[in-house]
Parts: C-alpha cells; structure tokens; sequence
C-alpha cells in the first residue's frame, strides 16, 4: 500500500483551488504554488520508480471500491507527465507575462495535471472518465487563453469534436457496464475474458478506438490537433502535444487494448493502419505548412503514428521501441513547441516566411531548436534515432517490411521539413522589422537548455533508461490480460 | 431601449419573493437527506443555484449580485472544492485515502453514515456556487458583448468574467 498515489491527483487538484482562493489577495500566487506542486510531483513519480502497488480508495476491495493501479507503464507515464510540466512550468514564468488572469492560467494548469494523473493512476472506467473530462475541459480553457479569434476558434473545433469523442468513450463503457456489471477494468477484463466471443464487447473496442483515437489525434480523427496545438499558449501547446495527446489517447488505448481486451491480431493490425496513415499523413501536411508551430502540430501526428505503429507490433522490441519514442517525442515536441514559443515571444511572429537569420540574434534558443530538430529528424546520438531505429528494426523483425520502409520514408520527410524550417529560421538575411530582437529571458532559456540536453542524455543513457522505467512498463504490456490477477492478487 | 429596467414585472418579482425561500429550503433539505434519499450534494446544488438564478431573472442583474456577488460564488467554490479535498485527506489519519473515519451511527438516522453527510454538504456548496458563477459570467458577458467596449479584446485583456469583477 502506497499512500503516494492519491497524492498525484489531489495534490494538483488542492493547489489549483488554493491558488484561486489566495489570487483574491494576492496576484503573483499562481507562480510559486504550481512551481512547488510540480517539483512535488516530479519528487513522488521518481520516489515511485521501480514499484508497483494497487491503492484502495476509503479501503473498500476492488471489484465495488475505486482503485489506483500503480505499475511500469503508469510510473512511465507518471514520470513523463510531471518532468514535462515542470519544464513547461519553468517557461510560462516569464512567457505569460504578456496575458493577464496568470493565477487562472496556472490553476488550469493544474486541473490539467490532476486529470492526467487520475487517467493514468486510474483502475475503472467511470473515474477514468472523470479525470478524461478535468484535463479535455482544462485544456479547452487553456487552448482559448487568449481569448482572440484565433484562439476561439481553435478551442470551439477541439471542444466539439473533443466533445463527440467523449460521448463515444462513454457510449463504449455504458455498453460495457450493462454487458459485465462491473466498471473495474480489472473485472471487465476476467468477466470479457470467461465470456464467448460477443459482437458488443467488438462494438465497445471500435467506440474507444474512435474516442482515445480522437484524443490521440491518429489520423482519421486529426482534424483538432492543427488548429488547437498552435493556438495555445506555448507552455500548454509543449504540455498537449508533449503530454496530454499521449496521457490521454495513446496511454488509455494501449492499457484497454493489452490488459482489458487482450491483443487479438485483427486490433493489431487496425492500430497499425492507423499508425501507419498518421505517420505518412502528418508527414505530408507538415512539409507545406508556413505556420511554425502548425507545422510542429503535424509533425506530432506523423510522430504519434510510429508510437502507434511500435506498440501495436505486440512483439517485445516493438512495443520497447513505441514506449522509447513516446518518451522521446514528449522531450523533443515540448523543447520544439517551447523553441516556437521563444522565437514568437522575440519576433512576434510565427510565420517562416517572415522569419532569417535568427541564429545571430538568439544563440541559445536557435541552439535548443536545433537539437530538438535534429533528435526528432533521428540524427545519431539523438534520442529520436534509437527510437526509430528500434521500431523499425522490430517492423523488420516481425516480417513487415512495406511499413518499414514507410517509417523510413517518413523519417527522410521528416528531416525534409525540418531542413525547410532550419533554413527558413537560422539561416539566410535577419529581415528588417526583426535588427532589434534581443534572447528571451533567463526562465526561459534554462527550460530550453535543459530539455535539450535531456534529449541528448536519453540517447546517450538508453541502457539505464531502459533498466529502470522501459522494461517495467513493457512488461506491464506484454503480461496483458494476467493484470488482472495482479489487481485481484494483492 | 433607453434605459434598462430592472428585472421582470411586477408579478414576477411577487411570485419570485415568494417562492425562492422555498426552493431554497428544498434544495438545502436535497442536500442535507442526500445520504438517506435520492439526491444529494448535486442535486440539491442544482436547486440552490437555480433559486439565485431565479433571483437574478426576476429582480434584475444588481439586486442578485448585491446580495450573493460573483466573488463570493467564486470564493464559496474553491472553498467547498478545499474542503471537500480535505475531508479525503483526513481519510488519511485512519490510513486510507476517502476513508469513512467519523462514526457510522444508526442507518437511516439524519446524523448518520459518517462523512458522507460532510461531503454531500460540500458538494452541494461547490454546486450551487459554481452553477451561479456560470451564470453570472453569462450574464455579464452577454453585457460586455452588447456594450459599446467591444473592440480591443486582445491577449493582454482579461476573460470577460473578470473584465466584470474588475469593473466594481
């Protein structure tokens, strides 16, 4: 019995009150209490590493109480989700100087980082889909933040079609509940698992595929993603594209997939098609864009697509490989979408037409989005090439060698764009308008030079990484549906 | 429209005195029996609220926010959020987190089933609260829409909600 594991939620959910509460008297609350909530939290999901225990809520057992289910593939989650939001934290420091309301920003914040943590502490359905909505309402208040036209917009096509795909999780639990009884997912999983084959339950997977595929943005259900991620301020676009399509989408697919309804071949191959598309779609849309941070929007759907692709292998390496990237592409997309933020907080500016010669004129964040550009390209010894060397190598492995050769494809369109924004960016004449910009502040600029060098360092340190937090959250996938004899067991 | 009147007619606001104590009543008596019959802090909240909303339709904008203002809502809210947070952490002193830690007592007795009573209070606090700001921040903001400050909302200018709270 853990008693850190409520503290994940409630912690976040505490401060974000406390900082409405105390904003009434004094108006610089929002900073220091979501900074300390956050290194909290980065405390509690380091002290969690290597662990793995079920929490009961008011002690009641887990078929009728609420449990939080701590394992490899939560503290993985855990761990990337408050890393993240510290760093994008640290930024929003300064950078949100320019907006008024900043106790509201920063308690929406953490509403956000609450209901992300609930989803991936969260053992039954119906609270997984309370803390579904806290972090989707949260973000749809942050992505609107700044309250223009762009702004609105943006959040009024994620609140809709966020909104559909809310309806379809909680059509597919209503089916499941009224087929099982029971909201534990656990349960479900042993009940589905000693029933025959049942179309319901097949109906209920393609609601959750369309729901948290939705939210994942994979490719049939983007449309969100291009508009509401550049929208954002800067910190929140690093913390959806980080964190929040992973948590929410890719996290809750993978967890119901494996260890509820347990990997059938047909649903491997469904989730690869979606991969796969995603990759070569967002790929494709990404290289035209003028739009900085729309771009990096696509590259996340094209990115988010070899996750898909690596973990929907269900072989060992593959599923090593789409954790791996996971993780990566939350460091690198944050450290880019921070980088974007930083070069429109000097030049007010997002557009690359608009844009040269900036690498004089702004060294250390030029710097950063370089790294970032090249570790999510898959330059050598870049965090982003193992990943993608690993998935596709399982890709080989496992005899699909058309998708493969895709992932390679798109890893070349990848480097394509990049060099077109590189060059765009740092190279050529600083235009006129721009002879005046200065670096961004200090804040900022340690965010960026940290998560940089985290990207180095993950390439570099892929043994210990994989030891300590990679290989229990593989496992986690691999044991599939035997979780539930882990969650009854204790 | 010249100048704007203040709240409904005279029947409205006479049927309005009469009946929002009641509807209060009742929403307070949802809250209070929630652990005992259907209802609780939820809906019993709803009901709360929708007698100040009442309040605010029947005798106009001012008179609402005179005797229940839109930072009070606001603070009444985080409040009972807190407290209601609290009541999970005190779970903790008996070892889990939720845990019922206040003597059960006889069942179907209004002082009974432990915290539960507690919580539902603070739910139907944090409801009715909420609910009312939601409307508040409507009202005002159909305001802000309507009046000649339209231009000028930019990233540097508050959420219409707070543009109000400002304003007073």
């Amino acid at each position: 019995m853990n008693h850190i594991l409520p503290l994940f939620v409630a912690v976040p959910l505490g401060t974000a009150f406390i900082i409405l509460i105390l904003a009434k008297v004094w108006r610089k609350a929002g900073v220091p209490f979501a900074l300390l909530t956050s290194i909290c939290l980065v405390i509690f999901s380091v002290s969690v590493i290597g662990q793995a225990s079920i929490y009961r809520m008011g002690n009641w057992p887990p078929p009728w109480g609420i449990v939080l289910v701590l394992d490899g593939l939560s503290t993985l989650l855990l761990l990337t989700i408050s890393v993240i939001s510290f760093f994008a934290l640290l930024f929003s420091i300064r950078y949100m100087d320019r907006y008024t309301a900043k106790p509201k920003f920063y308690a929406l914040f953490m509403l956000l980082v609450a209901g992300m943590n609930g989803v991936v502490l969260s053992g039954d359905f119906f609270n997984l889909f309370v803390f579904l909505e806290i972090a989707s309402i949260a973000s749809y208040a942050l992505v609107a933040f700044g309250c223009e036209e762009e702004e609105l917009e943006a959040s009024f096509k994620y609140l809709i079609l966020s909104g559909v795909a809310s309806t379809f999780i909680l059509l597919g639990i209503a089916i499941l509940y009224s087929l099982t009884g029971t909201l534990n997912m656990a349960d479900v999983a042993r009940t589905i698992g000693n029933m025959p084959a049942n179309n319901a339950v097949l109906f209920a997977i393609s609601m959750f595929l369309m729901g948290f595929g939705l939210k994942a943005a994979l490719v049939p259900f983007h449309p969100w993603l291009p508009d509401a991620h550049p929208a954002a301020p800067a910190p929140i676009s690093a913390m959806l594209s980080g964190v929040l399509i992973k948590a929410l989408g890719m996290y809750v697919l993978i967890r119901l997939i494996f260890n509820v309804f347990g990997l059938s071949p047909f649903l491997s191959s469904v989730l690869m098609i979606l991969g796969g598309l995603s990759m070569v779609v967002g790929g494709l849309l990404a290289i035209g864009q003028d739009d900085l941070k729309r771009l990096l929007a696509y590259s996340s759907i094209s990115q988010i697509g070899y996750v898909a692709v690596g973990l929907a292998l269900g072989t060992p390496l593959g599923i090593m490989g789409g954790l791996f990237h996971l993780i990566n592409h939350a460091t690198f997309k944050s450290l880019l979408f921070l980088s974007a933020g930083a070069i429109e907080y000097s030049t007010d500016t997002r557009k690359l037409s608009k844009m040269g010669g900036l690498s004089n004129r702004l060294p250390v964040t030029t710097t950063s989005a370089a790294i970032g550009f090249l570790s999510i390209s898959g330059i050598p010894p870049l965090n982003g090439f193992w990943s993608k060397l690993i998935i596709i190598i399982a890709l080989v492995q496992a005899g699909h060698y058309i998708l493969a050769s895709v992932a390679v494809l798109v890893s070349f369109l990848t480097i394509l764009y990049f060099m077109r924004v590189q060059r765009h960016l740092f190279f050529g004449d600083l235009p006129a308008k721009l002879a005046k910009i200065t670096e961004v502040p200090y804040l900022m600029r340690v965010s960026l030079v940290l998560l940089a060098i985290m990207c180095l360092a993950m390439g570099l340190l892929y043994p210990f990484l994989s030891g300590t937090i990679l290989d229990p959250a593989r496992d986690v996938i691999l044991e599939g549906t035997a979780y539930v004899h882990r969650v009854f067991g204790v | 429209m010249t100048q704007e009147p203040e709240g409904m007619t005279l029947i409205v606001k006479s049927i309005g005195r009469l009946v929002i104590n009641f509807i209060m009543l009742f929403g307070i008596y949802i809250i209070l029996y929630g652990h005992l019959s259907p209802g609780g802090g939820f809906p019993g909240g709803v009901i709360v609220a929708t007698a100040f909303i009442l309040l605010m339709l029947s005798f106009g904008r001012k008179t609402a926010l005179r005797k229940f203002g839109d930072t009070t809502a606001s603070l009444l809210d985080n409040f009972a959020a807190l407290s209601f947070l609290t009541i999970g952490f005190l779970g903790l002193i008996g070892g889990y987190f939720f845990l019922n830690f206040i003597d059960r007592g006889i069942p179907f007795q209004l002082f009974s089933a432990g915290t539960i009573p507690l919580a539902n209070i603070a739910i139907g606090l944090k409801v009715s609260a909420c609910l009312y700001a939601v409307f508040v921040a409507l009202a005002i903001f159909g305001k802000v829409l309507a009046g000649p400050e339209q231009d000028g909302v930019g990233p540097a200018e508050e959420k219409p909600t707070d543009s109000g709270e400002h304003r007073r």
